[in-house]
């Protein structure tokens, strides 16, 4: 019989600004289990009073790291829950978490490839999970990554990707930057559509194993836009992220 | 889409995977990637690919394709109440022992 799922006091290990409005929070877990990359864990925080707030926050890191996790948590200007992770909360505190949790929206190396991830902004926490897990297990299943955002300064684990960027292991990155672009960029600079959908995509077709992950409207479009493509919407797993509660 | 103000309730929308923990908790099983079908039109699809409203009092989960409710949860401080009355089914794993 499989245990209930419980809450835990996880211990802040490190913390590390990944960009001017994200970080990222490295747990000790005492019941640390391995996760699935694409799962989440459940956080709460409590007041004195008693009022608790709970959020989603994506893995980030792949479970072959033991008796650790890390959370990557975009501060959200209302947000009750990521302020406080932002603002507050110090190398060496407790908070309560609870997971690893979900198993739609995962992908793990024995399911093969070809694999084709799509993110917008912190939509590529989860992904990164896959991605990390690709490398540590020595998958090269033809791999491809879409990666919106804003400007440059909004990447999110831009050191790590460049650096896969780099390899010959059949990982492929494709930036695209809606609002700003480095000086002299000849990448993508628009919201995703199906042109760069079919572009980016067009050597894993018929069928690649397809996860996108952001928010709503990028989800909706993107989904939309890869059916459009023939991609069989089976093959297709979407998780959005919202402006606040979900991934608040 | 920059020139349009972004519908409120569009950016709220999550799906079935913000309330993996809750139901989780409930059915003491993975929820996520299990099938249902919406009792209204007939859609089949995984609890994941609901739409879901987490933002009033209580959990509602739509179904994508004509935004029938499916599912409501509410907590109590005593109580869960589960409204499935929108679901046809839910299937539930059976887990070897």
């Amino acid at each position: 019989m499989k245990q209930p799922i419980t809450w835990q006091i996880a211990a802040v290990k490190t913390i590390q600004q990944e960009t001017p409005k994200v970080k990222t929070l490295t747990l000790r877990l005492p019941d640390w289990i391995p996760h699935r990359p694409g799962q989440h864990y459940d956080l709460r925080l409590t007041a004195p009073d008693g009022y608790q707030a709970q959020r989603s926050y994506s893995i980030a890191s792949e479970p072959e790291r033991r008796g650790e996790i890390d959370l990557t948590i975009e501060r959200l200007e209302d947000g009750e829950v990521s302020t406080y992770l932002h603002d507050v909360i110090q190398v060496g505190d407790q908070i309560e978490v609870r997971g690893p949790i979900g198993g739609y929206f995962v992908w793990e190396a024995k399911l093969g490839g070809p694999l084709l991830l799509i993110a917008g902004g912190s939509g590529v926490v989860p992904l990164m999970a896959m991605l990390r897990h690709r490398a540590t297990s020595g998958s090269q299943v033809p791999t491809r990554l879409l990666y919106s955002s804003r400007t440059p300064e909004d990447v999110i684990y831009a050191g790590q990707l460049a650096r896969w960027q780099a390899l010959t292991d059949g990982l492929k990155i494709f930036h695209t930057f809606t609002r700003t672009q480095p000086a002299n960029w000849a990448g993508y600079a628009r919201r995703i559509d199906s042109e760069m959908l079919r572009e980016v995509a067009h050597p894993l077709l018929p069928a690649p194993f397809t996860f996108v992950c952001g928010p709503t409207p990028l989800v909706e479009a993107v989904a939309n836009g890869l059916v459009q493509i023939g991609v069989p919407p089976e093959r297709i797993r979407t998780e959005r992220f919202g402006p606040t509660g979900g991934s608040g | 889409m920059d020139k349009e103000p972004m519908d409120l309730n569009q950016m709220l929308i999550l799906d079935g995977n913000a309330a993996a923990g809750l139901l989780e908790e409930i059915f003491a099983a993975e929820m996520t990637a299990s099938p249902t079908e919406c009792a209204h039109c007939g859609r089949q699809g995984e609890v994941a690919t609901l739409v879901a409203f987490t933002y009033s009092p209580g959990l509602v989960l739509r179904c994508p394709a004509c935004e029938n409710v499916m599912i409501r949860i509410v907590e109590t401080p005593e109580a869960v109440y589960i409204d499935a009355r929108g679901a046809a089914y839910l299937r539930l794993e059976r887990r070897a022992s």
